[in-house]
């Protein structure tokens, strides 16, 4: 079995729209794919099914062996300990520092202080972001807000990254270096990539597994892709 | 420990959240302070009429004064009778010379009027003195009793201090009643205060189950927020109610009051404050965790 596996999935809203259509779709370990299509897609919706935002209306979806459609609500979270998520609007908390909203998860997981600081600097410096774990969401730029969230979602050492357009608020060449961001976690540690995304120069650039939707289908999936219209 | 860094970590949470609500945390303290000083009060209150009124129980007895012409074989035989009248306890006899040399003792104006008597003269009559098993039904009693042979007089205190038992209850009754409601309405404003801090913190709540953080750990510092208010809510109660009833309790034993109105003794407050005030502590704690318990299980949908 795959890492991640959707098996004739569908989800429809409750209020009737469709999300996703009988997506079968299988990602290995270690992959890097972009999940792209037009507004209203459902690339969005495909991401939520992956950490359980949002739960299929038929059909599975198995992260790791685990089927996530069948997870109690009250199992919840052990999944997304397992799972970075990092979001086109950052979801800092305005209140804490840069290292205090990266080691926020682990504190709530119970853990020692003395075992959360090395965690926690070794995922700000993996984003390149050492000399700024002081600052409040305020004091930084867009792209090192993206950076804290990426040191955020990195600081358990998923296996999975998930990325809903990280980009979307980002001029190109900030962009580009939040790009390199997540290929290096991707190639030094092996993380599983998942990125939704509208941005066409970095898909053309990465030539990376492209994943098409289309009002909801599967519509091509290719290795080494590019986004075409 | 695990465990002791989470509950650390959302006590930390829920202290710095009343602070950051203060005026609303505010309002939930105030209300509890105002319940449960009316609880204290209540319960010293009932404490007391309580014993106030087993006190006059004990002390009510019914007085039976036998005619005067009586033998000593009617008197026999009338105690003999007088115990087997339904809901009599005890039953005392006072011969008139017992009662005669009783009024000789009391004081001088007696004395120099039964030194008037002649040698064998006594115009007293000898008596019964009569406790009963229950005081509701000294009525009937008594009435039995008027029936005997050869009873005269029959007095007892009747409806004076059935009269006051009645209104002690009333005024317990209605305690008790206006309890019930401030601990609805302090319930109620705890779980709105909480609700409120629900709202104000959804975005930290969305961060927390996005980063797998249990529910059970998202949920802990609401219950613990709940907690403080009831149990800051219940530290100047507490206060009040020891400082208050000592002060009450001395003041009346230094006016000599007790002497005045011999059944209106106050209880010690030594062990009463205290156990009074840990039921205050409780109520304060349980009504908080209640409320936030229902803000919690109605507001934060996880
Ligand atoms: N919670 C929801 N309830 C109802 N309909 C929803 C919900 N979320 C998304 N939808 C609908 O599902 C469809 C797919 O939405 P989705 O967010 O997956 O698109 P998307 O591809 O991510 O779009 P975008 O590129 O604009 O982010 C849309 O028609 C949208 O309106
Ligand atoms: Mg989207």
């Amino acid at each position: 079995m795959e890492f991640i596996e959707f098996k004739d999935c569908t989800k429809i809203y409750k209020n009737g729209v469709t999300g996703i259509v009988n997506a079968n779709l299988n990602i290995s370990k270690g992959e890097f794919v972009f999940i792209i299509g037009h507004t209203a897609s459902g690339k969005s919706t495909l991401i939520k099914l992956l950490y359980r935002e949002e739960k299929p209306s038929s059909g599975s979806v198995y992260v790791g062996g685990v089927d996530v459609a069948k997870l109690r609500n009250n199992k919840i979270y052990k999944l997304r300990r397992k799972i970075g998520i990092v979001f086109q609007d950052f979801k800092l908390l305005p209140k804490l520092t840069a290292y205090e909203n990266v080691a926020y998860s682990l504190e709530s997981y119970g853990m020692k202080k003395s075992e959360i600081r090395p965690l926690v600097i070794a995922a700000l410096d993996h984003v390149g972001l050492k000399d700024k774990t002081r600052s409040f969401p305020y004091q930084l730029s867009g792209g090192e807000q993206q950076r804290v969230c990426i040191a955020r979602a990195i600081v358990n050492k998923p296996k999975l990254l998930i990325c809903d357009e990280p980009t979307g608020n980002l001029d190109p060449d900030t962009s580009k270096e939040i790009m390199d961001v997540i290929s290096k976690i991707n190639k030094e540690l092996g993380t599983t990539v998942v990125m939704a995304t509208h941005d066409k120069d970095i898909v053309n650039r990465m030539k990376k597994r492209v994943v098409v939707i289309k009002e909801g289908l599967i519509n091509k999936d290719t290795l080494k892709g590019s986004y075409k219209e | 420990m695990r465990i002791f860094r989470i509950i650390g970590r959302s006590i930390e949470a829920s202290v710095k959240s009343i602070f950051r609500n203060f005026s609303l945390s505010m309002a939930s303290i105030t209300c509890t302070i105002i319940t449960l000083i009316l609880v204290g009060v209540g319960i010293l209150f009932s404490y007391n009429i309580n014993n106030i009124t087993k006190d006059i129980e004990n002390e009510l007895t019914i007085v039976i004064l036998m005619d005067k012409e009586i033998t000593e074989e009617e008197l026999v035989n009338t105690e003999k009778n007088l115990k087997e009248v339904h809901n009599v306890d005890e039953v005392k006899f006072i011969s008139k010379e017992e009662i005669k040399n009783d009024l000789v003792e009391q004081n001088e104006t007696y004395a120099k009027i039964v030194e008037t008597w002649e040698e064998d003269e006594n115009p007293l009559q000898d008596s019964f003195v009569i406790t009963v098993k229950e005081v509701k039904d000294i009525n009937e009693t008594a009435t039995t009793i008027k029936n005997l042979d050869k009873v005269g007089l029959v007095k007892y205190g009747e409806s004076m201090v059935n009269d006051l038992i009645n209104i002690f209850d009333i005024v317990k009754n209605a305690t008790i009643g206006l309890v019930i409601a401030l601990v609805l309405v302090t319930t109620f404003l705890i779980a709105n205060t909480i609700k409120i801090t629900i709202f104000s913190r959804r975005n930290e709540i969305d961060i927390m189950r996005l980063v797998g953080t249990s529910n059970s750990v998202i949920k802990l510092p609401f219950i613990f927020e709940g907690f403080l208010l009831g149990t800051i809510g219940s530290i100047l109660p507490i206060l009040i109610i020891i400082l208050g009833y000592t002060w009450v309790y001395n003041s009346l034993s230094a006016a000599n009051l007790s002497s005045i109105l011999n059944v209106v003794r106050l209880t010690a407050p030594n062990s009463i404050i205290y156990s009074t005030s840990l039921i205050l502590f409780g109520i304060g704690s349980i009504v908080g965790m209640l409320g936030s318990l229902r803000a919690v299980r109605r507001y934060l949908t996880i």
